[in-house]
């Protein structure tokens, strides 16, 4: 009876991890084939310009990336896959933009880069790349666990004027339509993304801000925790799944 | 300077067809979009894509606001002699790149 | 905690630049759009009704989003000095200007086929004319679902 019991409970959690699935999936093939050839992939412009950017050393202190890095293909593998991660200096979890700006300022002395600028999403797509083909593994971080809390309960709370969860698109009605777009379970593994809507890279925030602003929320400024706390939930919801960055979205 | 991506082979043997993708960064602002004051944003886009393969023109591109934003361009051009290929993106504002590549060709 | 809701002004801004941000919609009778697609096609050939054949329009037929459409227009075509394309042109129907692109080839191309991507205002009819090196015109058209995103971004 036990032996049934747990078979049935192996059943159903692997029918629903299987049930995940990647944006990807809820593209047409046209799009899915921008994304799979770096060939044709917008987003590979910015990462040309991570690359170069990775190891200039004309700003603030003269160290560039690579000075303390080096090699970003080997130092940067699997980052991006364990990002939003909890910052023992700030006391609290910070996404890799932030993680890059804090390098900028406490270790190159130099300005921060704005949110969204094509700088700071080029490094990030840059650095998100060496996870590409990687599970989304966000660490299992104690110091995390509050955090995650507060992500999870705001992922299900109802906001805006159209008083709508995340949850209530993206885990109870991924599949269907919202006006002729299909709804996916949105999962943040392919961040930052070239989005044809916006004809230009982007980064998580930007989308959840965008969400909010679509149900008639005011949307959490960029860079607020509250932000980091839904990237924080996604990232879990998302862990096992493989990292795409840096992907091409409608 | 935009940034641009090239992919074409770097050796061909003679006669042989090649393809020749390009990417470049650029906003092509058709001139028809409100920004966010209500005000139409001024055309600014690509207008003429050259390829010249060792100073003769073997393909060229007239564009239109309809074409996207950050475009692609994907042709073929025969392989007949080892040398340079250039590119050069031309438009509004006085835009104007050029970027190479070296093909060897045998045979 | 709730997130706090808008004040109705940014509400109305947002509604009234809303449908702008993505691509323009320009409202014309039904009847104009073919007969200026085909206008524009003719102006390009000098008065010349092009064949139907020796093109293949490649394109999704429901696209994901208007504002990058990938296109592959191939021609029939030997490619030789004394046969081959000499250009190939793509018009639209309903955006605010019928010209998409215009390309120049020539034997040294040796293949007929060009892909770049497009932006489409709306559901309309799209046509590919290429011209021969003996001053036939052939073509080939094709019809696009174009639907715009479900949900009113803001200014993010």
């Amino acid at each position: 009876m036990r032996i049934i019991l747990f078979a049935l409970c192996a059943l159903l959690s692997l029918a629903a991890a299987a049930q995940r699935m990647s944006g990807t999936a809820f593209m047409g093939p046209s799009t899915q084939a921008m994304q799979r050839d770096d060939s044709l992939n917008p987003a590979m412009l910015w990462v040309k310009e991570g690359e170069a950017a990775w190891r200039r050393s004309d700003e603030g202190n003269g160290k560039s990336c690579a000075s303390c890095h080096g090699d970003a293909a080997s130092a940067m593998r699997g980052v991006a896959a364990r990002y939003p991660a909890f910052d023992a200096q700030a006391g609290r979890p910070i996404n890799l933009g932030q993680r890059i700006n804090q390098c900028r300022v406490g270790r190159q002395s130099a300005a921060e880069l704005p949110a969204e600028s094509d700088a700071l999403l080029s490094l990030e797509s840059y650095v998100a790349l060496q996870s590409r083909g990687m599970p989304a593994a966000m660490p299992d971080d104690a110091r995390l666990q509050p955090f995650l809390a507060h992500g999870q309960a705001r992922w299900q709370q109802r906001m805006g004027q159209l008083n709508l969860s995340c949850a209530q698109c993206h885990d109870q009605r991924w599949g269907q339509r919202l006006g002729s777009s299909i709804i996916p379970q949105a999962h943040a593994t392919g961040y930052p993304i070239y989005r044809l809507e916006w004809q230009a890279m982007g980064s998580l925030q930007r989308r959840l801000r965008n969400c909010l602003n679509g149900v008639r929320a005011a949307p959490y400024p960029a860079g607020s925790l509250e932000l980091v706390e839904l990237e924080l939930y996604l990232a879990q919801r998302a862990r096992g799944m493989e990292m795409e960055a840096p992907a091409v979205r409608p | 300077m935009a940034r641009t991506l090239i992919k074409l082979p770097a050796t061909a043997r003679r006669g042989e067809v090649i393809e020749i993708r390009t990417l470049i960064s650029h906003p092509m602002e058709t001139g028809y979009r409100p920004g966010a004051d209500g005000q139409v944003l001024p055309r600014n886009i690509i207008r003429r894509f050259t390829c010249r393969y060792n100073g003769e023109t073997v393909f060229s591109a007239e564009l239109f606001p309809a074409i996207a934003a950050n475009p692609n361009l994907i042709f073929h051009t025969l392989a007949t002699e080892s040398g340079k290929l250039t590119f050069t993106w031309e438009g509004d504002n006085n835009f104007s790149q050029t970027e190479s590549a070296e093909i060897t060709v045998t045979g | 905690m709730l997130a706090k809701t808008g004040p109705s002004l940014k509400r109305r801004r947002l509604l009234a630049g809303g449908a702008a941000l993505g691509a323009t919609i320009l409202v014309r009778p039904a009847a104009a759009a073919p007969d200026e697609l085909a206008a524009a096609v003719q102006a390009w050939t000098g008065g010349i009704k092009p064949t139907p054949g020796r093109v293949k329009f490649d394109i999704a037929s429901l696209v994901d989003n208007g504002n990058a459409v990938p296109v592959t227009v191939s021609v029939d075509s030997a490619m030789t000095a004394a046969d081959h394309v000499a250009a190939i042109a793509i018009f639209n129907e309903r955006n605010p200007q019928r010209d998409v692109a215009r390309f120049t080839l020539g034997a040294r191309a040796g293949r007929a086929r060009v892909s770049t991507r497009i932006r489409l205002a709306t559901s309309q009819k799209l046509t590919a004319v290429a011209k021969m090196s003996d001053g036939s015109y052939w073509s080939d058209t094709v019809d696009v679902v174009v639907t715009l995103a479900a949900c009113i971004e803001g200014e993010s």
